[in-house]
């Protein structure tokens, strides 16, 4: 039984549908990847899953409890369960690093302070963050912050893992870095992760599996191996890193003579 | 004309929209709040209430003790300049002792709480909003509004009021002050014929409007912090918001207030 299952999903902003009757199933203990360029839904996806935002229609359950029209207490205990890492790492710049990841533990569970301790160290040396709790976000690289951010995600042992963009904006090394802590998450702890990404080295070092989104809908979703031998044409233009829209120098300069022609004709 | 119309109806309807979006927030606060509290509700919002008391009272004192004993002078020698006229400059005492305490030192205190705090929590809470960090919360299973604002409503309802006993009396002192250099009388003495001025009806109509006043910069503050959509740019212009409409929604309520208490006074 799948431990995300997303059904005709349909999302709106101000009548433009950016999510278009959007199926995807996540298996327990798998990675999934999200693949797709800017603005072909990802984010928007992601959001649903975590429950911040209603869809038109459609359904998400996770863990079988159906997130869209649940009460409360259930969405509660549902986000409970999901650990999730922003794009920015959104570590709460009025706390320090340690509180940051002691903070769900202070307050959703009933733990000794010393054993929290113990917990938020593990915690950031799982991450390679041990000796930095005590600063502030503020002081910390774009890269510590992004595995500080996960470390925090991971306080309450999640059986979910949500990557928002973990490697964009990093240089290779750091990302290369954070692709080999996901994978080595899933390997001891048989998290489940959903990764959103458009960076193609990462996503076939991490993936079990590839959902490939284009214009709200999923082009393929299959393993690393099926998604390299696709044929679908806007999958193969994403993998071969192919331009969309290239510019025709012919049509600038016609347009560009139509234009200096048109002012002549007034002046 | 069918423009103006237009523009008129959709400025009442975005007006409508603001009022209605603040009662809601209020409601939601008030719910919250018993979290705030001290021993009934959740330490880490009552420790966290407790530093912004410090935040709004403690560190503004000097500066509202001193916009008291400046606006104190300027009244007893405006009010002397007149009264000294008709031989009545010892009005001058009623007229800083009452002043103050029902009107001057709520209002001035609300103001420069306004501009200290109430652009504090827009500011902060909407750069909360830009770095996902209220996303953040509430996937961490926090709800933003008990974790965020209810500290902040309590600790301002505390605050005002205490800062405006503090700007009655600086205010009055100045006053006393004034009567010394100008007529030799003795601050005890001075002291004396305020008490024997003001009513105790005086003193709670001036609080009770200082609560008003500490509920509406509140509550504006962390609304617009709400309110901010997209980049770092709009913070900046929350916070200008939220001063603007915080003072102007101050000024309103004391008039309605002042109004209330003169018909009711009356009678």
């Amino acid at each position: 039984m799948p431990i995300i299952s997303v059904r005709d999903l349909v999302v709106e902003y101000d009548g433009r549908r950016v999510l278009d009757g959007l199926n995807l199933d996540i298996q327990p203990g798998e990675i999934m990847v999200l693949l797709g360029g800017s603005g072909s839904g990802k984010s928007t996806l992601l959001r649903q899953i975590l429950g911040l935002e209603q869809p038109k229609s459609g359904s998400i359950s996770i863990k079988g409890t159906d997130i869209t029209c649940c009460s409360r207490a259930d969405l509660t205990k549902v986000r409970r369960s999901i650990g999730v890492a922003f794009q920015s790492g959104a570590l709460f710049n009025s706390l320090s690093v340690e509180d940051n990841i002691a903070l769900t533990l202070r307050e959703h569970t009933a733990l000794a302070p010393s054993i929290i301790d113990l917990i938020v160290w593990m915690k950031l040396a799982v991450v390679g963050l041990a000796d930095f709790g005590k600063l502030w976000p503020r002081e910390l690289s774009g890269g510590m912050k992004k595995r500080a951010a996960v470390a925090r995600a991971l306080a309450l042992d999640p059986e979910i893992l949500v990557l928002d963009e973990p490697s964009a904006g990093l240089d290779p090394i750091v990302a290369a870095e954070l692709d080999e802590l996901i994978v080595f998450l899933k390997e001891t702890f048989q998290i489940t992760a959903l990764v959103v990404t458009h960076e193609l080295p990462s996503a076939f070092r991490i993936a079990d599996r590839i959902a490939m989104l284009f214009n709200g809908r999923l082009l393929a979703v299959g393993t690393k191996d099926e998604i390299r031998a696709s044929q679908h044409p806007r999958v193969r233009q994403f993998l071969d890193r192919a331009p969309d829209n290239q510019v025709h120098a012919p049509a600038v300069a016609a347009y560009l003579e139509q234009y200096v022609r048109s002012r002549e004709a007034n002046s | 004309m069918a423009n103006l119309l237009e523009i008129a109806g959709r400025e009442t309807l975005s007006q409508l929209d603001y009022v209605g979006r603040l009662h809601i927030q209020l409601w939601a606060t008030l719910r919250g709040m018993r979290m705030a509290l001290p021993l009934v509700g959740n330490r880490y919002r009552w420790r966290a209430a407790v530093r912004q008391m410090l935040e709004i009272g403690v560190d503004a004192l000097p500066m509202v003790a001193l916009l008291a004993v400046c606006s104190g002078f300027i009244l007893a020698m405006q009010g002397a300049s007149e009264l000294k006229r008709f031989g009545a400059l010892h009005y001058v005492i009623d007229l800083v002792a009452v002043g103050f305490t029902r009107e001057l030192g709520p209002l001035l205190t609300a103001i420069a709480v306004s501009g200290r705090s109430g652009s504090a929590f827009a500011a902060e809470i909407g750069t909360m909003r830009v770095t996902e960090e209220i996303d953040a919360l509430k996937v961490m299973a926090f709800e933003p509004v008990e974790f965020v604002i209810a500290p902040k409503f309590l600790a301002s309802l505390v605050a005002v009021p205490c800062l405006s006993i503090v700007s009655n009396f600086f205010g009055i002192l100045a006053g006393g002050l004034f009567m010394f250099f100008s007529t030799r009388l003795s601050l005890p003495l001075y002291f004396r014929y305020v008490l024997s001025s003001i009513e105790l009806r005086d003193v709670s109509a001036g609080l009770l409007k200082s609560l008003a006043f500490a509920v509406i910069i509140a509550q504006v503050g962390c609304l617009e912090g709400f309110r901010v959509r997209g980049g770092p740019e709009a913070v900046g212009r929350s916070t200008t918001t939220a001063v603007v409409r915080s003072t102007f929604l101050v000024i309103v309520a004391d008039a309605v207030f002042t109004t209330i208490f003169y018909f009711v006074g009356k009678t």
